[in-house]
C-alpha cells in the first residue's frame, strides 16, 4: 500500500473510476456540441443563448465542467508523480494545478448562470 | 557475408567513468544462432564481457536483455528474429541499475515481487492429505503460473521505470493475480486492500509493452485488468 495525499479520490480505484466516468461524460458532451454546431450552420446569438438558457443544458454543461475538473486533476496528478521527483516542486505544481482547476470551475459556473 | 556486427553496452564501475558501446565482429558461418551463442563467441574474444546465463533454453530467466531495442531472453531469441542490416545491439535491461556490462541489479524487481506475497495463504485447518481444487479452478491459473521472473516485462514498462519503488510492475502483478485467482487462497481481501492505492496497480496505463516482450507469451495486462475488476467488485 502506497500512501497518497494530493490525488483526487484518495484511492487508486476511485481515481481510476472517476477518470473513466468523466471521460464518457466529456465524450458525450463533445459529441453533443459538435452535433449542435453541425445542424445549426448559420448559428446566431439567439439560438446559442437559447440553448444555454434551458436548465437541462446548464446541468449537462455543469456536469461536463465538473468532469473536466476531475479528469484534469487525476490526469495531471499522474503526470506530476511520474516526472517531478523533487517533493517540494511536485507539491507546488500540484497545488497550482488544483487551484487552476478550482478557478476554472467557479468561472464556468459564473458563465453558465451569469448571463 | 556471414560476419555479424555486434555492438555491446560495456560498463565496469571499477575502471570506467562512464558506460560505452563496444563493437565486435562475430563469424556466424551463416548459421541462425541464438543471441546467447553470439555472446559466447564474444566471450571468447573478450573474456571480460559480463552477462548472466544458466539453462540456455528459456527456463531459468537469467539472460534477459535488450536486443536491438526489444527485451527478451538471449537464449531463445534467434538472430533472424532481431537482426536488421546485419547489426545487433545488446544492452542491459532498461531501468535497473547496471552492476557490470549486461548484468543488472534486480533488487527492486524482487522487492516488488516479495511485496505481493507470492505464496499460498489459507487460514482454514489443513486437510489430512492436500487442499483439493476442481479442474475448472485449476484452469484459472493457466497463463499465470508459467512466469519465470526474467524481468523482461517490468523493465519494458515506462510506469515501472518512473516509479519502480511504488508500482508493482507487470511481473509482480501477474503473480499477484495468480494468487488472487487461486481457489485455495483465503487472503483475497487482504491482498486487494494492499493494491487499491493509485500506484501499485493503477499506475498501469495499459500500453501492453509487457505483453509484447514476454518470452513465455504471457499477458500481464489482462491479469492487471482482472485485478481491477476484483477491486471494483470488492468495493462499494
Amino acid at each position: 500500500m502506497v500512501t497518497n495525499i494530493t490525488n483526487l479520490g484518495r484511492s487508486g480505484l476511485s481515481d481510476w473510476l472517476i477518470q473513466r466516468v468523466s471521460a464518457i461524460i466529456l465524450a458525450l458532451y463533445t459529441l453533443f456540441i459538435v452535433g449542435f454546431l453541425l445542424i445549426n450552420p448559420g448559428l446566431d446569438y439567439a439560438t446559442w443563448s437559447g440553448l444555454f438558457a434551458q436548465t437541462w443544458m446548464r446541468i449537462f454543461s455543469l456536469l461536463a465542467f465538473v468532469s473536466i475538473a476531475a479528469h484534469a486533476w487525476v490526469g495531471l496528478w499522474t503526470v506530476t508523480t511520474d516526472y517531478l521527483k523533487h517533493t517540494a516542486i511536485r507539491l507546488a505544481v500540484q497545488t497550482a494545478i488544483i487551484l487552476a482547476v478550482f478557478v476554472f470551475l467557479v468561472w464556468g459556473i459564473q458563465v453558465l448562470w451569469g448571463a | 557475408m556471414s560476419t555479424l556486427q555486434v555492438s555491446i553496452y560495456r560498463y565496469n564501475p571499477e575502471t570506467d567513468s562512464a558506460p560505452y558501446m563496444q563493437e565486435f565482429q562475430v563469424e556466424t558461418h551463416g548459421r541462425d544462432l541464438m543471441v546467447l551463442n553470439v555472446l559466447e563467441l564474444i566471450k571468447e574474444q573478450d573474456s571480460s564481457m559480463a552477462y548472466r546465463r544458466s539453462c540456455r533454453e528459456g527456463v531459468c530467466g537469467s539472460d534477459g536483455m535488450n536486443m536491438n531495442g526489444k527485451n527478451g531472453l538471449a537464449c531463445v531469441t534467434a538472430l533472424s528474429d532481431v537482426v536488421k542490416n546485419n547489426k545487433l545491439v545488446l544492452r542491459p535491461l532498461p531501468g535497473l541499475p547496471v552492476i557490470r556490462d549486461l548484468v543488472v541489479d534486480m533488487g527492486i524487481f524482487y522487492k516488488q515481487y516479495e511485496r505481493i506475497q507470492p505464496y499460498l495463504q489459507n487460514d482454514e485447518p489443513a486437510p489430512a492429505i492436500e487442499r483439493l481444487q476442481s479442474p475448472e479452478d485449476r484452469d484459472k491459473l493457466d497463463g499465470l503460473y508459467e512466469c519465470i521472473l526474467c524481468a523482461c516485462c517490468s523493465t519494458a514498462c515506462p510506469s515501472f521505470w518512473w516509479n519502480p519503488e511504488k508500482f508493482v510492475g507487470p511481473a509482480g502483478l501477474l503473480q499477484s493475480y495468480r494468487f488472487l485467482a487461486d481457489s485455495r487462497d483465503t487472503a483475497t481481501r487482504e491482498r486487494l486492500a494492499d493494491l487499491e492505492d493509485p500506484f501499485s496497480v493503477f499506475r498501469c496505463r495499459g500500453i501492453m509493452n509487457c505483453v509484447a516482450v514476454c518470452p513465455k507469451g504471457l499477458n500481464p495486462t489482462r491479469a492487471i485488468g482482472k485485478i481491477r475488476e476484483m477491486l471494483l467488485a470488492n468495493a462499494t
